[in-house]
């Protein structure tokens, strides 16, 4: 305001510097908002990728931290940088890696189908219920996901044990004779990886379907499909997004698993992520554990890419 | 979606309500068993809930837990809050791309890379700067909040998506700073958004393990560490009683929780549309 009073020909009026002081101060406002956590996010998960990376490509000795150092100053005040790439020879040398590797993909491959083979009538089920008992539904299936998932692997323990549940009602409506051995098998893995993930799979598809128009499906049905060919034809290409987004939702962390596998699965045909466990717990040797991660990553990053092109996506539509 | 449900998707519904929910139904069942056989029933009994809370171990297990916990969620809401924020409102910044990348790879990283990896940076920190000394609490809470946050962040964008950005421009063009903006109205209508992310932090930490198990040092024994240790020896009923008695708390804070922030954002978007006009 006083600033226009003023008289000024040339150029326009300079705002007033209290207005420009407010102005400053809620962008650095905003860059604050975006500053922490982003500067969180490079020092606590950027970061320790890197030293990942560069741990892999040392080698392991007794010392505290237990690897070489990648560079020194020589006498002369150079710098020298050693790398060494036997971590990752040692993984394609010894066939414990390789299998874990192909184990790994295997099963969580097989569970991604099972899960979606049970999750898609789920989560389509709810899709085509009353509005109010569809929340009841979304909360029962979102329900298990908050309760501790150590714990409902457990439960399963119980259940497939040779005097358990399963082998107990068997033997007493004589399907079998003797009890059968379902602790460490991959049956047990994919049994437990397909109930802790269930929900991960139903609440995208869930997503897709009730966005999906009923219109549509009642143009089919006018025209004279049947159900099934409605089903076929409508709605499972219209699901596609939610059958992507789940599936990765589950199979990416399923490929790194380690609680499942430890207490559910066979021991001698270990997946990669019990035998980075071991690599580093038992065997205390950092580098190779390093190697082990970095490898698992490359593998998942084309699947992680895809779920964060899917989630950006989105994040845009809106909801 | 028009309603009504085939015969086949209502029996399927029900026997993937019974599978999902029947084993920890069992389990419960089985923590009020007086024999010590786990598979078979010797009368009812609360006796392994005496000697639960007669188990110093468990008890300072759970209290550790607790407390990550209870930290790690409020500093990660107030973390993902910031970063929800920026991505749902900011538009096009420079790294953009780099950070909304950061905060939805901790969603399906498997967790012993996450877990490694963490642990190396903390070894690698307290080499270079002498910080953190050790590793413990500190370090499982820090690693906790990393990923948790990208939790909570997914939670208040898709959130803010809903929320039409017309309240917040009208404030703006009457004369608001954007910090008001935020204040006035933009935290208000993300409370109970930040309620649940606060409660999924909680649950989260409370229930991991394997980053835990990567980040703690000696001395440092959270509650899932605890059972895993004991469950790996096989079967015990005094797991099932705590296990029975940690599903009960969370199912019922959660349920609380979820039910009091939909009736408190129903209201405030009917308040919003109101006043927005």
């Amino acid at each position: 305001m006083s600033a226009a009073a003023e008289p000024s020909h040339a150029l326009p009026p300079p705002r007033p510097l209290g207005y420009r002081l407010a102005d400053f101060a809620s962008r650095s406002w905003q860059a604050i908002l975006l500053a922490v956590p982003y500067l969180w996010l490079l020092v606590f998960f950027l970061a320790p990728f890197l030293i990942v990376v560069k741990i892999s490509l040392a080698l392991s000795e007794i010392a505290l931290p237990p690897y070489t150092s990648l560079w020194q100053w020589t006498e002369d005040g150079a710098l020298s940088i050693q790398l060494y790439f036997q971590n990752y020879a040692y993984l394609i040398d010894d066939t414990l890696y390789l299998s874990g590797y192909l184990n790994a993909l295997k099963i969580a491959a097989i569970s991604t189908a099972l899960c979606l083979i049970v999750g898609y009538p789920i989560a389509y089920g709810i899709a085509r219920s009353a509005p109010t008992t569809r929340n009841i539904l979304l909360l029962l299936v979102i329900l298990p996901f908050w309760t501790s998932f150590l714990l409902r692997i457990y439960a399963w323990m119980g259940i497939l044990n040779k005097q358990g549940l399963i082998n107990n009602v068997l033997v007493f409506f004589g399907v079998i004779d003797q009890p059968i051995e379902m602790m460490n098998t991959d049956f047990a893995v994919y049994l437990g990886i397909v109930y802790s993930y269930l929900p991960f799979m139903v609440l995208p598809l869930y997503v897709t379907l009730e966005k999906m128009d009923p219109s549509l499906w009642e143009a089919a049905m006018d025209l004279g499909s049947r159900r099934w060919q409605v089903f076929v034809d409508v709605t499972l290409p219209l699901s596609v997004p939610g059958i992507v987004a789940g599936g990765l939702l589950v199979f990416i962390p399923a490929t790194g698993e380690y609680v499942i596998p430890a207490l559910l699965g066979n021991p001698s045909s270990p997946m990669i992520g019990r035998v980075l466990f071991d690599e580093f717990y038992s065997n205390r040797d950092w580098p190779v554990a390093s190697a082990v991660a970095v490898v698992l990553l490359i593998l998942l990053v084309v699947p992680i890419l895809m779920f964060q092109h899917y989630q950006m996506r989105q994040a845009e539509e809106g909801k | 979606m028009r309603h009504g449900r085939s015969t086949f998707l209502t029996v399927w519904l029900v026997a993937g309500f019974v599978f999902l929910y029947g084993p920890i139904l069992l389990m419960m069942a089985y923590s009020f068993n007086a024999s010590r056989l786990a598979t078979v029933w010797g009368g009812f009994s609360t006796k392994w809930y005496g000697e639960l809370f007669a188990n110093k171990m468990v008890i300072d297990a759970a209290l550790l837990s607790l407390q990550i916990a209870a930290v790690s969620a409020t500093v990660a809401t107030a973390l993902g809050t910031m970063a929800g924020i920026a991505l749902a409102r900011f538009g096009r910044f420079r790294g953009r791309l780099l950070f909304s990348g950061m905060v939805t790879a901790p969603l399906v990283m498997p967790e012993v890379i996450t877990g490694l990896s963490l642990l190396l940076l903390f070894v690698a920190m307290e080499g270079a700067f002498g910080w953190p000394a050790g590793r413990g609490m500190m370090t499982i809470t820090i690693a906790h909040i990393t990923f948790s946050m990208a939790y909570v962040a997914v939670v208040i964008q898709s959130r803010l998506a809903q929320v039409d950005v017309s309240l917040e421009e009208a404030a703006m063009d009457l004369g608001s700073r954007p910090s008001q903006v935020l204040v006035d109205i933009t935290l208000p209508l993300l409370a109970p958004a930040m309620v649940s992310g606060w409660l999924l932090a909680f649950t989260l930490s409370l229930d991991d393990l394997v980053i835990s198990t990567f980040t703690s040092g000696p001395g440092a024994t959270t509650l899932p560490m605890l059972i895993f240790s004991k469950v790996r020896l096989g079967l015990t009923p005094d797991i099932n009683a705590l296990a029975t008695i940690i599903i009960v708390a969370v199912t019922t804070v959660v349920v609380i929780g979820t039910v009091v922030s939909n009736r408190v954002q129903h209201r405030r978007l009917a308040e919003g549309s109101r006043s927005g006009g």
